[in-house]
């Protein structure tokens, strides 16, 4: 915590160089940093894959994460985990790493910022049209805003806006939160209590991460899934129709 | 009184007042989502998976209320608006 004085709030306002406009502040290198870091070790351990019996450890590390948030997104969305595991996947992986590697002294979270929260809660929900479109069409998804009734369409998108906020905010809080305690409580009893509150905090982050990948995963299954249900539903009528 | 200590003094009890009341709510609410999970999962342990999951998931919901208020008492002590200008205008 040497990098941030107690009265900085954010890692934004830890400038390491400054030319002209254009700032390098601290949450800037540290994102670099954590894509850097996921970049380089995920290319170096997929450049030898072996569909052999015989696997590098490297590869069987990466085949669970991958197989463990494939069976996760299956299981919360009901779904084929295809093409969800890319984006869930990867906030996951980059929220998870960014925050356990605050271990390191003098690292600061970017997820501490809440310049890259937002930026991450706005991925999501500009992922949520994407994803409801491509499955549901236009019609389909801009229907879902009508579900019950016309007079539920102001709440549904104060709702869609609000989910988005609250996703940041969550995030930047819990982060923010965990670095700020530590930096009061070393204030105060310096030696071993903000250890253990450090090592809540890296509990705090892990769960952070988990909790930001299922609910981007909740949203977008919510504006995907229903067609399903709908269909479900109309071959129900046939059936009993017939 | 100036306008100087009255903001200081506002923003200070402000957040105090912010973040005691904030977290009364969210606790209660946690200790009966958390009181209840471990009942569900002492009458069914084949489910627990699925309950810690959807346990986690709520306690993170529920837990948001207090980091608001947290992320509001912490603006009012650590980046104040109104404390900021008021100190950029008296030439400080």
């Amino acid at each position: 915590m040497d990098l941030m004085t107690i009265k900085d709030i954010s890692p934004d306002q830890v400038i390491f160089w400054q030319w002209g406009s254009i700032s390098l502040n601290a949450t800037i290198v540290f994102t670099w940093m954590v894509m850097g870091l996921v970049t380089i070790v995920s290319w170096l351990i997929t450049r030898h894959l072996s569909t052999d019996v015989h696997m590098s450890r490297w590869q069987n590390l990466l085949e669970v994460i991958v197989d463990g948030m494939r069976n996760e997104i299956r299981e919360i969305s009901q779904q084929d985990p295809g093409s969800y595991l890319y984006f869930v996947g990867t906030l996951f992986l980059f929220i998870l790493i960014s925050n356990i590697l605050s271990i390191i002294p003098g690292y600061v979270a970017p997820t501490a910022s809440l310049s890259t929260t937002a930026a991450l809660a706005v991925c999501v929900f500009a992922a949520v049209p994407v994803y409801g479109v491509i499955r549901r069409g236009l019609g389909g998804y801009l229907r879902q805003y009508i579900e019950p009734t016309v007079l539920m369409l102001p709440f549904n998108v104060i709702g869609e806006l609000s989910r988005t906020l609250a996703l940041a905010v969550r995030l930047f809080g819990n982060m923010m939160s965990g670095a700020k305690i530590v930096a009061i409580l070393l204030a105060i009893t310096p030696l071993i209590f903000p250890i253990v509150m450090h090592a809540l905090g890296l509990l705090t982050g892990v769960i952070q991460a988990y909790i930001f990948a299922v609910l981007a995963m909740v949203y977008i299954a919510s504006a995907t899934r229903v067609q399903e249900q709908h269909k479900r539903k109309q071959e129900d009528r046939k059936g009993e129709e017939s | 009184m100036d306008s100087v200590s009255l903001i200081g003094m506002a923003s200070v009890f402000t957040a105090g007042i912010t973040i005691g009341i904030g977290s009364i709510g969210p606790a209660l609410g946690e200790g009966r989502s958390v009181a209840q999970a471990l009942s569900s999962m002492a009458q069914q342990p084949d489910e627990a998976n699925r309950i810690t999951r959807t346990l986690f998931v709520g306690l993170a919901m529920i837990e948001s209320t207090a980091i608001y208020a947290f992320v509001v008492s912490m603006i009012l002590l650590f980046a104040n608006p109104f404390w900021d200008h008021v100190i950029s205008k008296s030439g400080g």
